[in-house]
């Protein structure tokens, strides 16, 4: 046994250590060693607890760890690269199912003694701890079957949808007021057992209702519901290591949502609150104008317009994952460089199905990412680019974001790729992307569309180079 | 059905209608090929590759008119050519049925259908079959080709040991598509280029071509005609004009001039008075010599020497380059092949409501369709549909209310929670309330390139919520135990799984 005082001062190192993980990330070179100083915080602080708090059971407690570690280790190595929206949904599931254990298992805590008022405040960080844990899980369970493709990626759009959450969200306040006086005399498990029913379901329905172009905006909000599930069972079980990790991490979440949101133009209530993104369900007011004819391209024409450029711009999105594209992406784009020509990425900030994916993908098939940059800063230099290549994405460089104002996507920031003297469309179809608005760039003058599937294409034109 | 290829008779004539490449293209829309004897020697096609891509030769042009159901021909009909059509026979070629109204009467008579590229419609969807602008292109690279030739010193400008050499300056008077491709060709070789033109609109394709476009002061005064076509100016403007050319004429070494006019004789804009004034040496080509010249001094056909300017007035540039006009040329009359033969069974339908197949059809069934009704696009944006007046933006100004209120309900709460939590509460909150102002510091410095990463670690280090279960387990109730031990595994799938698949991922992000 060591001394709380030492436990304590263990979970300030684990704190600070936790922090400069989360600072590491500003570079990928610090980034390595911000993980690891993550790990030492976490060893630290499961050390502390085990040697400082922890009496009996500790067969048991090796056990599952090992059993959970094991498995967690062996989920981290088999799973693909373009699965990572998947598996980071699953993993936020178990933090708020995690978060909903360890609040019940708090409430039945006989060793607990509060009065008056510390009793209530108590309960009522039990009820909040319980409720955020509880959306959590179902919510990334659903986004989980969503990304995965067990469930349809169209919004589920019910009718009345939205009083039904308010009758949900009043339900919950009022379950909370009668478990808190239930509590007081004693009792109280019931109306909590409601609530997390209630909650539950408030998370199927709410991530249910949401389009897959919204995705990496759920994904992040459920990264932050489940920071703030632990901050939550943090103030319930008074301890700042919680509180203080579960405040660092919902942070991260919210902030992460606000940039996708910010991405896409749209207000984060309104991503909530559902029912956008059909595909292609709706047809865009801006849309029924006549828009041309398409002009087609094969693959050994496209090689040779790449052989001939000196400035070539990949704009990558959900298409290259799906298809997974990257490896040949890579081939081809070292294939370029060695003729010298000066090969670039540009990722828009919800290209793929959660912040960063394409970042990921591009990092597996080994691109080098000083030569992968963000929209921003290579939006400008669009009128210098030879040739740019569109790699089964849609919305995001679609140029009515721009140039119609009744156009469902009007204001969201695009890759104006129309710029470039020629743009190469690679897709499987004609079909409308997410936000199921006809995109004009495929009809612009300098346009050439590569149509069937970006891998046995791109395959066609490494052959050709 | 089969298309016959004939060799062109029409004196210099060096180009063929089809290229091996493009007939065996045509053979496998289920067409046959023949093709006369010699057709494409000129054009550096030989017989043998003909026969190699699957074509038939036929020795007499006779017998290859009599056997064809499509002729296809780079001229309009000569001689006893046009004598040769049968009413069941389709003749696709230039016809320029404006120039040659008796041409267009013996076709019509014949009863054989008609087209002339020169006729297909300028409109963005016909643009593949637009054969004046693959020759206008070829004949504007040409011109600078042959300006060099004439010309006696570099285009490029260098310094070398033996003196200074200055770059040649080259001004382009229409930019057309043939200026166009005048300018890019003398811009590569080097020389300072400017262009001149009285459609306004082009002066953004010059200027993307980095050469310089000349202006004249004259607002209201716009040469844009139909089909995107320049069109006759007032006098005032013309005066203005020639001002700028005298001026001009002083300092260019080189003079292109690809200025046309629909249908009418070629505008004068180099005078007598103009080539005295450029330098010993200069050249001038004028690629409207077919049309009278825009040079007052051009001879058709020709090269003249006046007062030490080279003047060249060769009319059949794009024929100078057989080889690639045949290419471009088969190219276009491939392309509107495939529109007449919407089943692609070999067979073609002339169908009189397809605004191009319409445009391009001069007769059809002994009756004269030409002129067509007047095409309905300009090749230009027109200026009506450009910029409907957008409405302004509405603003939604963000009530100055809403924010107040908002703050003055977060404070009372925060000051309500205040006045009954106990004091170890208020800790908490401390730390809670300042951790978040520190990751909101922190996460704003991650680099978006690492969002997955991030969020990978973070849900790591959120299972630190295995806190409370390990506070847990050593409970004497045996259900929470059981709970407790439950979370730990879950809990730990999560720390082991989320920190080493953020491992695996950082370990890919490679320069």
């Amino acid at each position: 046994m060591i001394g709380a005082g030492i436990v304590t001062m263990s979970y300030i190192a684990a704190t600070v250590l936790f922090i400069l993980a989360l600072g590491g990330l500003s570079n990928p070179e610090t980034a390595r060693r911000g993980n690891w100083y993550g790990i030492a915080g976490m060893t630290i602080a499961l050390l502390a607890t085990i040697l400082g708090v922890v009496t009996q059971q500790y067969v048991i407690l090796l056990v599952a760890l090992l059993i959970g570690g094991s498995i967690g280790l062996v989920l981290a190595r088999r799973v693909q690269m373009t699965q990572m929206p998947e598996l980071v949904a699953i993993l936020h599931s178990l933090v708020g199912l995690a978060a909903v254990m360890v609040g019940f298992a708090s409430f039945m805590d006989p060793d607990a003694h509060f009065e008056g008022i510390e009793h209530t405040i108590h309960d009522i960080e039990i009820y909040v701890g319980i409720l955020i844990g509880a959306v959590t899980f179902s919510g990334s369970v659903i986004a989980f079957g969503k990304l995965s493709g067990r469930i349809g990626g169209k919004p589920m759009t019910l009718p009345g949808r939205h009083l039904f959450n308010l009758g949900l969200l009043i339900g919950a306040i009022w379950f909370g007021r009668e478990f808190v006086l239930q509590s007081a005399a004693g009792g109280g498990l019931e109306p909590l057992m409601i609530m997390t029913a209630i909650a539950l379901l408030f998370g199927i329905h709410m991530v249910m209702a949401i389009g897959g172009a919204d995705m990496p905006v759920v994904v992040s909000m459920l990264n932050s519901y489940s920071g703030w599930a632990a901050a939550a069972t943090g103030f319930m079980l008074s301890n700042d290591l919680l509180i203080v990790t579960g405040a660092l991490v919902g942070s991260s979440g919210a902030i992460l949502s606000y940039i996708m949101c910010r991405a896409m133009n749209r207000k984060f209530l309104a991503v909530i609150a559902g029912g956008f993104g059909t595909g292609g369900g709706t047809v865009a007011s801006g849309g029924d104008a006549e828009q041309g004819e398409v002009v087609p391209i094969e693959a050994h024409e496209m090689a040779a317009l790449l052989a001939h450029a000196k400035e070539v711009m990949i704009v990558p999105g959900y298409g290259m994952a799906v298809a997974q594209a990257q490896h040949i992406v890579n081939e081809i784009t070292g294939a370029l460089r060695a003729k010298g020509i000066n090969v670039r990425f540009g990722i828009h900030p919800v290209a793929g199905r959660m912040p960063g994916h394409m970042n990921v993908l591009l990092a597996e098939a080994r691109v080098p990412y000083d030569i992968v940059f963000e929209m921003d800063e290579v939006n400008e230099d669009f009128p210098d680019v030879d040739v740019t290549i569109v790699i089964g994405a849609n919305d995001i460089v679609n140029p009515s974001a721009q140039e119609e104002p009744d156009s469902p996507i009007a204001g969201m920031p695009v890759l104006e790729v129309w710029k470039g003297k020629i743009t190469i469309v690679m897709k499987r179809s004609m079909a409308t992307g997410y936000a199921g608005v006809q995109n004009p760039l495929f009809f612009k003058e300098n346009t050439r569309m590569l149509f069937g599937d970006a891998k046995d294409s791109l395959d066609a034109v490494f052959k050709a180079l | 059905m089969k298309i016959g290829v004939p060799r062109e008779i029409h004196a210099g004539e060096r180009r063929v209608a089809t290229t091996p490449d493009v007939a065996s293209q045509l053979i496998e829309m289920g067409f046959s090929v023949a093709v006369e004897e010699g057709a494409g020697v000129a054009a550096s096609s030989s017989d043998e590759a003909y026969a190699a891509a699957g074509c038939e030769l036929v020795a007499s042009a006779h017998d290859l008119w009599a056997r064809s159901d499509l002729i296809l021909k780079v001229r309009a009909p000569e001689g006893d050519e046009a004598g040769l059509l049968r009413p069941d026979q389709t003749l696709i070629s230039f016809l320029a049925p404006g120039q040659n109204p008796d041409l267009l009467k013996q076709l019509t008579a014949s009863g054989a259908t008609a087209m002339s590229m020169d006729s297909v419609p300028r409109i963005s969807r016909a643009q593949k079959m637009d054969a004046l602008s693959s020759m206008a292109n070829i004949a504007g690279y040409r011109a600078v080709v042959e300006a060099a030739q004439h010309f006696g010193r570099f285009f490029t400008g260098q310094i070398t040991a033996a003196g200074k050499i200055p770059p040649a300056k080259v001004l382009v008077i229409g930019a057309g598509v043939a200026g166009l491709s005048a300018i890019g060709a003398a811009k590569s070789m080097g020389a300072i280029v400017r262009a001149f033109d009285t459609r306004p609109e082009v002066k953004e394709q010059v200027e993307s071509m980095d050469a310089e476009f000349l202006m004249l002061d004259f607002d209201d005064e716009d040469g844009s005609g139909e089909g995107g076509y320049a069109k006759v100016m007032s006098d005032e403007f013309i005066k203005a004009e020639m001002a700028l050319f005298a001026e001009q004429a002083k300092e260019v070494d080189i003079i292109i001039t690809t200025a046309l006019i629909p249908g009418r004789p070629a505008p004068r804009l180099v005078t007598a008075e103009m080539v005295g004034l450029m330098q010993d040496g200069s050249v001038i080509v004028d690629l409207a010599a077919e049309t009278g010249g825009n040079c007052e001094l051009t001879e058709a056909d020709k090269v003249v020497q006046r007062n030490g300017v080279s003047i060249i007035g060769y009319t059949d540039l794009p024929s100078r380059l057989a080889a690639q006009s045949s290419q471009l040329y088969a190219t276009n009359l491939r392309h509107l092949l495939v529109e007449l033969s919407p089943e692609k069974d070999g067979n073609i339908v002339v169908d009189m409501e397809d605004e191009v197949i319409r445009g391009a059809t001069v007769c059809k069934d002994g009756e004269t369709t030409w002129p067509p009704p007047a095409p309905t696009l300009s090749a230009a944006p027109p200026q009506a549909a450009e910029v409907p007046p957008m409405p302004e933006p509405v603003e939604h100004k963000p009530s100055v209310a809403g924010p107040i209120i908002m703050v003055a309900v977060g404070a009372l709460a925060l000051l309500g929670l205040g006045a009954v939590a106990p004091p170890s509460f208020m800790a908490h909150f401390t730390v809670f309330v300042l951790a978040c102002f520190v990751g909101y510091m922190v996460i704003w410095n991650v680099t978006p390139a690492l969002h997955t990463p991030l969020m990978s670690v973070t849900n790591a280090i959120s299972s630190i919520i295995v806190i409370g279960a390990l506070l847990q387990i050593s409970s004497a109730d045996t259900v929470i135990m059981w709970i407790a031990a439950a979370t730990i595994l879950i809990t730990s799938i999560n720390i082991a799984g989320g920190f080493a698949v953020t491992r695996r991922m950082l370990e890919m992000f490679r320069k």
